[in-house]
């Protein structure tokens, strides 16, 4: 259990998949601009997230990992160079499967969320935390855990942008400083403070 | 006719300096930070990029006719998986530290906004040569940011240029000290941030 919190705890602030890695970087700047949309979005990739880590999860201890289709009879093939494109193809079918349940049942946040769900696809959050679980060797249990956190840490890192964003539209910025760069700059700013979690332990 | 007026030398250019599909478009920057605190690492993966985006540029351009509409993603990832696939085994092979310290942001090439954006912008619409240009032209313009970066975290936060020591002992003796906050990952937002703030004056006058 302890060994949960702490995956959980580490994934939403120290190792933010945003902050500290980089990860979904492309949608984070695109859409911070609104905040409604901001939180939209950052329910979504909870969502896609908790359910795509660990459906690879599984794909990859049953299907490719080195041995892994020993239940199949072929103790000796190792499959796991099939990694990338098995990830992509289950994270894009979920996406898709996502984005027809919103078109049914919520029509404000599917026109809130517009051409951005799609991307949601090849979101590099999206990919990278199934990549990370892999290298990590995290268990079933441990992978939902570390979906869910990264979900929540992205979430976290791209509302309180969009919060920021919304309040520096009344600062006088340098011209070229405006839009992208000031956001990088701020998205620095925040990393920083999300680093100081680091000496917490469990 | 000057070099400089051809379309293939334009296809190239933009997207090295005017479009630069970083500071500018700001695509692709999910995996283009976390590898810059060394410039060989930055290095290796400017040049993984530029496989992948030209040659997945070629291909989907020389498919272009045969792509049914509908699911064109899916066949475009396909290819561009493929592609990372062989980079990620031949580093991999070869090249095993660098591909250790890469970690999973080889694989990340994949859902990079460049690659796909570039094949759904101008490899289903233009003739394969220059989209292969443009797809080199891009991967430069990628390479070029990612190596300027680094340049600074490394030289800045380890005194190293390619793991070679540029700064010299006497200096450390007098007191100089590395300026260990460039070798996190905030560093990396701010350094872009700053340099995205430059270009974009330097094109605007």
């Amino acid at each position: 259990m302890e060994n949960l919190i702490n995956i959980f705890l580490d994934s939403v602030f120290v190792g933010n998949i945003l902050l500290a890695y980089f990860l979904g970087m492309c949608s984070f700047v695109a859409v911070s601009k609104n905040i409604n949309t901001a939180t939209g979005l950052g329910f979504a990739v909870i969502f896609v997230l908790t359910i795509t880590a660990p459906v690879n999860w599984l794909i990859y201890s049953y299907l490719l990992s080195p041995g892994a289709l020993k239940w199949a009879g072929f103790p000796e093939i190792d499959l796991s160079y099939m990694k990338f494109i098995m990830f992509i193809a289950v994270i894009a079918a979920i996406v898709q499967a996502l984005e027809i349940l919103i078109d049914r049942f919520s029509a404000a946040l599917y026109a809130g969320l517009g051409v951005f769900l799609p991307l949601i696809a090849v979101n590099c959050a999206i990919l990278g935390t199934s990549l990370f679980m892999v290298e990590r060797n995290y268990t079933f249990v441990e992978s939902v855990v570390f979906g869910f956190g990264s979900g929540v840490g992205w979430m976290l890192a791209i509302v309180s942008m969009a919060a920021i964003r919304m309040k520096l539209r009344y600062a006088d910025l340098p011209k070229g400083l405006e839009g992208y760069g000031i956001t990088m700059i701020v998205t620095g700013l925040m990393a920083m403070a999300f680093m100081l979690f680091s000496g917490i332990t469990m | 006719m000057k070099i400089t007026r051809t379309k293939s030398f334009r296809t190239f250019i933009d997207p090295v300096w005017g479009e630069n599909p970083i500071n500018i478009q700001m695509l692709g920057i999910c995996s283009a930070l976390a590898v810059t605190v060394q410039m060989k690492t930055a290095m290796v993966m400017g040049l993984s990029m530029t496989f992948v985006v030209s040659f997945s540029n070629l291909i989907i351009s020389l498919m272009r006719n045969a792509i049914p509409r509908n699911i064109r993603i899916i066949v475009e990832l396909a290819v561009i998986a493929t592609l990372v696939i062989l980079t990620d085994e031949f580093l991999r092979a070869y090249y095993y530290d660098i591909s250790k310290q890469l970690s999973v942001f080889v694989g990340l090439i994949i859902t990079n906004c460049i690659v796909l954006g570039r094949a759904e912008a101008f490899a289903l619409s233009n003739p394969p040569h220059l989209a292969f240009i443009d797809g080199l032209g891009n991967g430069a313009g990628y390479g070029l940011v990612l190596i300027t970066v680094s340049f600074i975290r490394e030289f800045l936060g380890s005194g190293n240029l390619f793991g070679v020591r540029i700064i010299p002992e006497a200096f450390y003796a007098a007191g100089y000290e590395d300026m260990g906050f460039m070798l996190l990952a905030p560093a990396a937002f701010i350094i872009i941030g700053l340099l995205i703030w430059l270009q974009k004056s330097v094109i605007e006058d």
